[in-house]
């Protein structure tokens, strides 16, 4: 790809941007939020178009219209969003939008083209389950699939790991691998910087739509190296983290036992403390139950047993405005889906949690002029970049957007936050800066329960980390930053083995 | 690119549109030049539909202009079609906002005029009351009667998750029978089916009542229902943008997860408001009774005025505000069809315009451009 250029209104996504992709490598493409990598890669995938620059495959320039020239070309993409049939199977949806089969379809033939294949690759799927009943990771399989189904050479990945666990994470990796050795290559989309060192041949970083390192080789550089040309200047990995004794108790949970959304036990005899002044880390693969627990305690879904204790006032089975009236704020982890409405004006998402209270709530109306001086503030005081209060949410990136929910969330004065992977899909610097607000709460003497998947976060974060595993806590450390051996301790936490156990 | 030896015909056949959803709000006059241009389209289709059977366009054009907005007494009619639309209108809007899918606002309607004729054909209250009694009780009757049809399909949504739209479309049939049961069985009027003509100080006072006082009102029949109308539409604003409730709505409306999240309650929030939209539905139906028609009678009562409603808060984006215009420019056109033909051509034009206007949404949400072939690159 030569000199592509990209306009969006009032943005210069790609500026003359120059990329390319050898056979057989693992190429990353880094770069903060809104740097200009879905939209470059976009345009290779025949998404967008190119407002000037060409693109050469094997030599040849081509033009694409739509996705389908791409992959004629040998150009496939895997989407963040996974564009699947829930009802249909997996060949089914492998074969969709293909010419062959034409009317009639052998399923059990194409059944085992689609096995076969997965094997090559070691993507394990049953291709006659139907996409609803895969996990994520699992219908990323199927993504793949469809993509090297379709004859691709150049199979571009959009952040796959954000959605996976750990352990599907290694599979993820081993498969890219496979591929390569084939002779395919891969492009790999990420703002993760250890991954991008773990997996990559390769990396091309891109700055506010522009190339700051092309196609340099991971083995000659260092994370530091990337963070710094990523976001143009030095970052800071280690938190000023004051020491500070923790004080009463504030959120006590005992013997919880909670459903899913499914019915099945989710929660088992759940147990922990939040004292104020501290940053307890709940650790664990992604659905032991972290959600549920966060849900329950937030006033969103129902336990069956076992008592909440906030303050000493049980808040277990209430409605969440019991528990926004207690002082609890939540920092949900679907930003988009359930933390904001998109359509509605800052202004409006800022007072989500305080309209109904003076000074904004004005006996059964609501003072606009306060909402929007509130609002203001809160733009001023968390930095969140947005012309005016009156921008419709969903135009905020993703990093702008937990700014507005933590300005929201912080402004309350809680006295319980329950913070759910408040830093998933940042870019570095808005991560360093939810960091910050979260320890200058703790500093304040909130209590935070902090559900994370990212270990170095919390290790770095917490006082406490408690492990879950199939909603039982497995166990409860006390955080120290010189014992390296707490990291391997948690990790046999996380996946099964009680703390009594590993100290035995 | 090679410009210069093109042939002009092989030119044209490589300009392809391309069309891109738009990332920013369009500049403030867009909207409003997109609609007005939408609208001269459809006219300019009309009059293509009006030369094929035989008319002259322009003047056909004319007569209709006339015919609805060309004196004091037809824009008096125009807005006597608006009044009952502004209340559908408003109806519809304050149930969609909360993507609440109100069909029975007809039904609605239909209920609120019953429940205003009740007050007065029923020997409760005695016929020579004076308007200042009859006129509140039946405002609040034809409220009632609409908020109780609302709350129906609302309570069945909150409670059973009963589709809204299915449930509040059967109503609408179930009201129609209602009256059709009252008019015949209990109200007959000498066995025609249409209750007794309400007594004077029953009527919503209209314009030409005044025309003692001042001559020029004589003959209009705008009533006081357009006031109702109107009055409504600033409390409906006030509601949606300026209290705590209005911003559940909206909140709600928008994603119900985060107002779930925020500790708003859904269930209290559908009933209430689909007894809201009910109630301004009902109003509708009080006024249209006591203000034109005078008796409780199916035919004028179950026009189809809470299905114009539909139409009317769409193209009104559901603000409360613009539901008024929007109703006046539908009187205008109910108007003038009757005006040039009982049916056809009018109708053709009317839904002409319909179409246009709301696929001219379509430029507002999208830009076009047209690109050579080969240039996209």
């Amino acid at each position: 790809m030569h000199g592509i250029v990209k306009r969006f209104p009032g943005v210069l996504a790609n500026d003359h941007v120059d990329f390319d992709l050898r056979p057989g490598e693992i190429h990353a493409l880094l770069g903060e939020n809104g740097a200009g990598k879905s939209t470059l890669m976009n345009i290779l995938a025949g998404l967008y178009r190119a407002e000037a620059g060409m693109i050469l495959v094997k030599g040849q320039p081509v033009t694409f219209s739509s996705p389908r020239d791409a992959i004629n070309s040998g150009i496939g993409m895997v989407h963040q969003h996974f564009m699947l049939v829930p009802s249909q199977t997996v060949t089914e949806n492998v074969l969709l939008g293909l010419d062959k089969p034409r009317f009639l379809v052998n399923l059990p033939q194409y059944d085992r083209a689609v096995g076969e294949l997965g094997e090559q690759f070691g993507l394990k799927v049953d291709p006659r389950v139907k996409i609803w009943q895969l996990s994520v990771g699992e219908q990323q399989r199927v993504e793949i699939l469809k993509m090297l189904y379709r004859g691709t050479d150049v199979l571009i990945m959009d952040e796959p790991t954000a959605v996976l666990a750990p352990q599907e994470i290694e599979g993820l990796i081993k498969t890219l691998r496979a591929m390569v050795a084939r002779g395919k290559s891969v492009i790999f989309i990420s703002h993760k910087l250890q991954e991008v060192m773990a997996v990559a041949d390769r990396v091309t970083v891109l700055r506010r739509g522009k190339v700051t390192a092309a196609g340099v080789e991971t083995r000659q550089t260092t994370r530091q190296e990337l963070a710094r040309l990523m976001v143009g200047r030095e970052v800071l990995f280690h938190l000023d983290k004051k020491p500070r004794q923790p004080e009463g108790i504030v959120l006590s949970v005992e013997n919880l036992q909670a459903e899913n959304d499914k019915g099945l036990p989710a929660l088992r005899d759940l147990s922990l403390q939040v004292k104020a002044g501290e940053i307890v880390g709940l650790a664990g693969v992604a659905g032991n139950g972290q959600r549920e627990l966060a849900q329950t305690i937030t006033g969103l879904r129902k336990c069956q047993r076992g008592k909440i204790l906030l303050d000493g006032h049980e808040i277990g089975n209430c409605s969440a405005n019991v528990a926004i009236r207690r002082g609890v704020s939540h920092i949900p982890e679907d930003r988009t889906h359930v933390g904001t409405a998109p359509n509605l004006s800052i202004t409006d998402n800022v007072i989500m949690k305080s309209y109904r209270q003076p000074p904004i709530a004005r006996g059964w109306m609501l003072d606009m002029v306060a909402a929007t001086r509130f609002a203001n503030e809160l733009k001023q005081n968390y930095e969140i970049i947005v012309p005016t209060v009156e921008t419709p949410a969903r135009l905020l990136s993703g990093g702008n957007l937990q700014r507005v929910i933590l300005a929201r969330e912080i402004s309350g004065k809680p006295a319980l936050m329950v913070a759910m992977q408040p830093t998933r899909g940042l870019d570095v610097g808005a991560i360093e800066g939810v960091h910050r607000l979260l320890l200058a709460q703790r500093d304040a003497g909130a209590a935070i329960l902090l559900v994370s998947e990212e270990l170095e976060e919390l290790l770095s974060l917490s006082d406490r980390v408690y492990v879950i595993y199939e909603g039982r806590i497995m166990g409860e450390l006390q955080i120290d930053s010189t014992d390296s051996t707490q990291i391997e301790t948690i990790g046999l936490m996380m996946t099964g083995t009680p703390l009594e156990q590993i100290r035995s | 690119m090679s410009e210069t030896t093109v042939p002009l015909a092989s030119r044209l056949r490589s300009l392809t549109l391309r069309v891109e959803p738009r990332l920013k709000d369009p500049p403030r006059w867009y909207p409003l030049a997109v609609t007005v241009g939408a609208i001269v389209f459809a006219l300019f289709l009309g009059g293509i539909l009006i030369a094929l059977s035989g008319g002259d366009p322009l003047r056909s054009y004319i007569h209709i202009a006339r015919a609805s907005l060309g004196s004091l007494g037809v824009f008096s009619d125009t807005l006597v079609k608006a009044t009952p639309l502004i209340m559908a209108g408003l109806a519809c809007s304050v149930a969609f906002r909360m993507k609440l899918w109100n069909i029975g606002a007809e039904g609605q309607f239909i209920m609120g005029a019953f429940g205003a004729s009740a007050v007065v054909l029923t020997p409760i209250i005695p016929a020579e009351t004076p308007s200042w009694i009859f006129i509140p009780a039946m405002i609040l009757a034809g409220i009632l009667g609409g908020a109780l049809w609302g709350f129906i399909p609302g309570f069945l949504k909150a409670r059973l998750n009963v589709n809204e739209i299915i449930s509040s479309l059967m109503l609408n049939y179930i009201a129609v029978a209602w009256i059709n049961f009252w008019i015949f069985a209990v109200w007959t009027e000498g066995g025609f089916q249409m209750s007794p003509a309400f007594p004077k100080n029953a009527w919503l006072p209209r314009l030409t009542d005044l025309a003692a006082e001042i001559p020029i009102l004589s003959g209009l029949t705008t009533h006081l229902g357009l006031i109702l109308g109107i009055l409504a539409a600033i409390v409906a604003w006030f509601i949606l943008y300026r209290s705590r409730w209005g911003y559940e709505i909206r909140l709600i409306g928008d994603n119900p997860q985060a107002a779930r999240y925020a500790g708003l309650n859904i269930t209290r929030n559908t009933v209430l408001v689909m007894m809201l939209s009910g109630a301004l539905a009902g109003l509708g139906g009080m006024s249209e009774v006591t203000g034109v028609v005078h008796r409780l009678q199916t035919s004028p009562l179950a026009a189809g005025y809470g299905f114009t409603g539909i139409i009317v808060a769409w193209l009104a984006k559901l603000n409360p505000y613009l539901v008024v215009p929007v109703s006046i420019f539908f009187g205008a056109l109910i108007l003038a069809g009757r005006e040039i033909q009982p049916s056809g051509i009018p109708k053709m034009i009317q839904g002409i315009i319909l179409v246009s206007l709301i696929a001219s949404d379509f430029l507002i949400r999208y830009r076009v451009h047209i690109v050579r072939r080969g240039q996209e690159a």
